[in-house]
Order: C-alpha cells, then structure tokens, then sequence
C-alpha cells in the first residue's frame, strides 16, 4: 500500500529530472544556480499558496478563493501603507488576521450548510475580488522601507544565483507544510477525512474544527503568498493573480496528490511547482515557443497524472477484490 | 409534466425576477422604454436579453450537466475555442455554412472529450473539466496564433448583432435553443434518466440505463452550447480573442443554474429556471450600472447572491425549517439529503 502511495510521487520526481535534464541537453546554461533561484524566487507566490491547497485537496475539497485572496490581500497592503499610513509591520499582521477569519468563515459554511466546497470558495472567490475591487481599481505602488530591505535580502549562491527572501520563506512553507502534515493531530485528522469522511467521523476526528482549519489555513497561506507576490511585483492590484487556484491545483495534482483526497504529500506539490516552472523556462530559453504552450502542455501533464491516479485507484481496487462505486 | 407545474416551479425566479426590474425602473425611470429604430429593437429591457444570451446559452448545457450532479468548468475555454476556430476558417475563405457547421463540430468535439473522461475513466466532473479549462485557452491561442482575429464577413456578423423583425438574433438563438432542449428532454424520458444519473449513477446503470451514453450526450450538448455562444461572443465584437472570449462565463453560467432553483447535487432540472437565472443575472448586471455604482460592486453582490442561496439550499436549514414547521414530510427529506452528502464526501 505503502508502494502505491508513493508511486505517484516517485513518478513525479522522475519526470522533474528527466524534463530538466532533456532541458539541460539542449540549453547547457539552465544548469546553473541562476535558473535555480530564479525557477524558486518565480514561484515563490504559487509555492506558498499550492501548499495550503494541497491540505484543502488532501481533505477531498477544493480552494477556488485564492487567486482572489492573493490579490485582495496586495491591494489592501498597498493601500492600508500608502493611503492609510499604517504602519508595515502592523498592515501584515492584519491582512494575514483578515484573510484567516475569510477561511474559517468559508470553511463554517462548508460544514455547517453540509454545502460542496466548490460552490462557497466560488462565492469567496467573487466576494475577495470585489473587495479588493472595492479597495482600489489601480495599481497601486508599495513604498515602504521594510520592503526594501526584504527585496534586498538574498543569500549569493556559488555560480551567480540568487536565493531571495521571498524563495527561502517558500522552501520554508513546505517544509511547515510537511511538517504538519505529517507529525500533527491535525495533519492526521485531514488525512483521515480525505480518506473517509464517514469512518473519520466515526472514529472521533473533530470534522467541523479541522474543515473550519483546513480552509483557514489555506486562506491564510494565500495571504502569505499575496504578501510574497506584493514583494515580488512592488504593487498591489485588484486584478492580479486571475487564474492561480488553477495552477495551484494543478500543482497539486501534477504533485501526485490523489484528487479524491486522503492520499499525496506536500513534497510532491513543490515538484508539480518546480515542473510548472520548468516549462516555464524552457519556454523563455527556446526564444520560439510561444507562451500558450505553457497551458497546453500543463494541461497534458494533467491530464496524465489524472490518468495513472485512476489507474492506481482501479488497481489496488482490483487487487482487493472489491468493486468500486464509480 | 403540465404547463402549470412547470411555471409554479419557477414562480419564486420569475418574482425575483420581476423585483429587480423593478429596482431598476425605480433607478433609472426610463428602463422599460422599448424603441424601434434602424429595423432593432432598442432599449434596456431588449440589452439585457442580448448582452445575456452567452451565458443564457452555456446555462442551457450546464443544467442538463449539474442534474446528472456533474459540472462543466471548461465552457468558458471551449467558448474561446470555438471563436478562434470559427474566425480562422472564415478568415481562410471557407463558406458561412461550413465554418458554423465545423465551429460546432469542434464544441461537441469538446464535449465529448469531457464526457469520456466522466463516463468511462470515472473522473470527477470538476476535475476532468478542468484539463479543458486550463489546456482549452492554449489550445485557442494556437489558432490564433496569439493575435485577435478579425473578420469582416456578414454572415457570420448577422450571428452576433444582426435582428430578426426587430429582435436580436443572439436572443433568437438562445430563446430558441432552450425550447429545443426543454422538449427534447421533458416530451421524452431523456430528462427523466438525465434526473436518475444525478440522484445515483450506480442504482441508474444496474436499473439498466445507458449511463454511459447519457453522459456523453449531456456533455457533448453542454458544448455545443458553448460553440453557439462563443460564435456569438466573437461574432459581436467581429473577432476571436482567445484570452478573453468568455472568460469566467462558466462561473456565471452556474451561478446561472443556482439561480434557477437547480440543485448542484443533481437529480432535478428546470432550463427555464436556468434562462431566467442568466437574465437575472444580467439584470443585477445592468441595475449596478444604471444605479451609478462601481461595476466593482458586482463581485460583491454576487457572492451575496450565491450565499442566500446556499443557505436556503443547504440541507441544514431544511432540517431547521423542518423542525420549526413540523412538518413530517420535509422532516424525512431532510436527513437522506444529508446522508446523500455524506456518501459522496465519501467516496
């Protein structure tokens, strides 16, 4: 069983390598710690928000809110230290308190109104947009000197490359994530009720506290992940980050964690990043492609982590002997 | 089913309905002004049925979909498909017929992707959609070729913003579709198995239906629809713009069908509720601007929209309302609604 479980992420990691060194074979300049970090610092922002994805996942629900909450919470920073004069410090500590108490409400609603996931993070989704709408239309600059000392914090790899802030805090997102996941009453509890809600249920996980949690803090990580785009692009806008809850999904996905919830790891989704991002870059360093390729061939990837995952599922089914509902 | 029972089924959208048209002439004096210049019809009534028809359309598919408790994300991204592709034959000199005939072709072409991944890999709806949805704007762009296709051919123009005795075509078009459908599926049994596969797959396939079969044929409609309304889209602006052309429609299209009563755990389905969801919609669309607010303030209230009818779906208040009304046959559908949710939390 054990095996199994792994196999779809062991299957990851062999396509990250193979792919980077196919990339490598043909443009020998993207083995260097410049790519590297850039491939880190790049997706910083989706790291951080596909990890709390991958608890939402993990749990067999789904996250639509956090491409919105990304940019709800890089305008309400923009505005609150420009417009507001709040200071910095105090501007972080309530974006990250306001996106959290938006999870926990989500994830209320969730568990209480017994209604699919997808519908009330849909509903956050429109509501996190109009908000940050409603903060401001444009695109608005961030000045502020803890922002720069943060942009100028990087750690000079051996080879040229740049470890950057924002890159280190998403290694250090994972590795919380995995942290929690797997040596936590409430890492335990999200398995358990991805795998089975009912026997979870039966078994005494507290449902409601850890779907309530679970949502929170995927929308706190989509907080932080908005304070990391923040520190990536300078600004805040209200229609940035259209469309990340689709690439962190399928970051996820391509990760290796089940679809159905209650098997993967949160390493496997740091892979399904770095694969994204390696698309990416081949796509910059063949100059010819055009950036549409990108959607096409994640969308390939998908399809065929989806695949083997059935493939999986039908297996293990069979070799129990028994028949799955479909 | 007698016409009665299905105007009662939509009385409490048909009143919604009626009450934001109301807020609206309230706002803004001249809204039920209908003029008729130029061989149109003009006037904010007439707009609201036009600038609806997109997503009146994707909400005729998306209904049969969600009454087999499944869902199409990827209408939006086959929207754009089909415009590109719609654009780039009649930018090649392919008569109108063909052009519309293989536009449609490729929506159902779609359609059917989707549907094979529900019916025979037993994907999750949500997630077998969603390859289309994020693979389809690529796809779109590669027959572009990154570029806006223009065209400047009549024909495929009249789709778009041609009238007939006055009224918009695109109007005709969806009004027209959702009769079609509506008698296909309920003076037949279609709509009834379509009903059975949303309230259990498994029980409906042993009681020997073609489950199979009937996935595929409602996703295959879900995208035709999406082709009709992607030609329209294009057909509008007179170009296929594969980045934007109908993005984020798919939510409105289901914001659509929750609009219209229907249940997203499947099992029963109304498309007029749907059509009267979509122009609710753009009624709530058309009052915001006309009452001088932000378009912002449209994100906002739809969310508001979608949580009181969650609320009010939510198999938690039919227990409540249940408890407060003592009434014993809502007391009993209650609780197999909430174990129906269980099981598929399940699973």
């Amino acid at each position: 069983m054990t095996s199994s479980r792994l196999f779809p992420l062991a299957t990851t990691f062999v396509i990250f390598l193979i792919a980077y060194g196919l990339c490598i074979a043909e443009f020998p300049n993207m083995l260097s710690t410049r790519v590297l970090g850039n491939l880190l610092t790049d997706n910083a922002f989706l790291g951080i928000a596909a990890v709390g994805m991958t608890f939402v996942i993990l749990s067999g629900g789904i996250d639509l809110s956090i491409g919105s909450v990304i940019a709800f919470t890089g305008v309400f920073l923009a505005v609150s230290m420009g417009d507001w004069g709040v200071p910095p410090v105090v501007a972080l500590v309530m974006v990250l308190v306001l996106t959290t108490a938006f999870g926990a409400l989500m994830g209320a609603m969730i568990h209480y109104l017994a209604m699919p996931p997808f519908i009330v993070t849909l509903a956050g989704m429109f509501f996190a947009r109009g908000m940050a709408f409603l903060i401001s239309i444009e695109s608005v600059p961030i000045r502020a000197e803890l922002y720069d000392t943060l942009q100028g914090l990087y750690y000079r790899m051996p080879g040229g490359g740049r470890l950057s802030f924002i890159g280190v805090s998403m290694l250090a997102v994972v590795l919380l994530g995995i942290l929690i996941a797997h040596f936590t009453s409430f890492g335990r509890n999200v398995y358990a009720i991805g795998g089975n809600r009912q026997s979870a249920e039966l078994m005494g996980v507290p449902i409601a506290r850890t779907t309530i949690l679970i949502y929170a803090l995927s929308s706190f990580l989509a907080g932080l992940a908005g304070i990391a785009f923040s520190l990536y692009t300078s600004a805040g806008y209200s229609l940035a980050a259209v469309g990340v809850e689709l690439d962190a999904i399928a970051a996820v996905v391509i990760g290796g964690t089940l679809l159905t919830g209650g098997s993967g790891y949160v390493a496997g989704t740091l892979l399904g990043i770095l694969i994204m991002g390696l698309i990416q870059t081949y796509i910059v360093f063949d100059g010819t492609l055009s950036s549409w390729w990108t959607k096409i061939v994640i969308g390939m990837l998908l399809f065929s982590f989806i695949a083997l995952q059935r493939g999986l599922v039908w297996l293990s089914a069979r070799r129990r002997g028994a028949a799955m509902p479909a | 089913m007698t016409l009665p029972s299905t105007v009662k089924r939509v009385l409490p959208q048909l009143a919604a309905l009626l009450v934001i048209l109301a807020l609206n002439t309230a706002i803004a004096p001249g809204f039920l002004d209908i003029a008729y210049a130029n061989g149109r019809l003009y006037g904010s009534l007439i707009d609201i049925l036009n600038r609806g028809a997109p997503v009146a359309l994707l909400a005729v598919g998306m209904t049969l979909v969600i009454a087999t408790r499944g869902i199409d994300l990827s209408v939006g991204a086959v929207m754009a498909i089909c415009g590109a592709v719609a654009a780039a034959l009649i930018t090649s000199d392919h008569s109108l017929a063909a052009t519309i005939l293989a536009t449609l072709g490729v929506g159902i072409l779609c359609g059917l992707w989707n549907g094979a991944l529900v019916a025979f890999l037993g994907i999750q709806p949500i997630i077998a959609t969603l390859i289309l949805m994020v693979a389809g704007r690529g796809i779109a762009q590669l027959i572009t070729e990154g570029v806006i296709l223009t065209f400047n051919v009549p024909g495929l123009i009249f789709v778009g913003s041609g009238s007939i005795i006055g009224v918009p075509f695109p109007v005709i078009l969806w009004i027209v579709i959702g009769i079609a459908a509506a008698l296909i599926f309920r003076t037949t049994a279609l709509g009834l198995l379509v009903e059975a596969i949303g309230i259990n797959r498994r029980a409906s396939a042993l009681a020997g239906i073609g489950t199979s079969a009937l996935l595929l044929a409602v996703y295959a409609a879900s995208g035709l629809c999406a082709s009709v309304a992607g030609i329209v889209a294009a057909a509008d602006i007179r170009g296929a713009d594969a980045n934007n052309a109908g993005l984020w429609l798919e939510l409105d299209a289901i914001l659509a069908v929750v609009v219209g009563g229907n249940s997203l755990m499947g099992g029963r389905f109304s498309i007029a509720g749907s059509l009267i969801g979509a122009m609710i919609i753009q009624s709530v669309n058309t009052g915001i601007l006309l009452a001088g607010f932000p378009p912002e303030f449209n994100l906002v209230i739809k969310a508001a929209i979608i949580v009181v009818i969650l609320v009010v779906q939510s198999p938690a208040s039919h227990t409540l309302f249940a408890f407060v009304r003592h009434r014993p046959g809502r007391a009993t559908e209650a609780p197999t609604h909430a174990a129906e949710t269980k099981e598929e939390a399940a699973r």
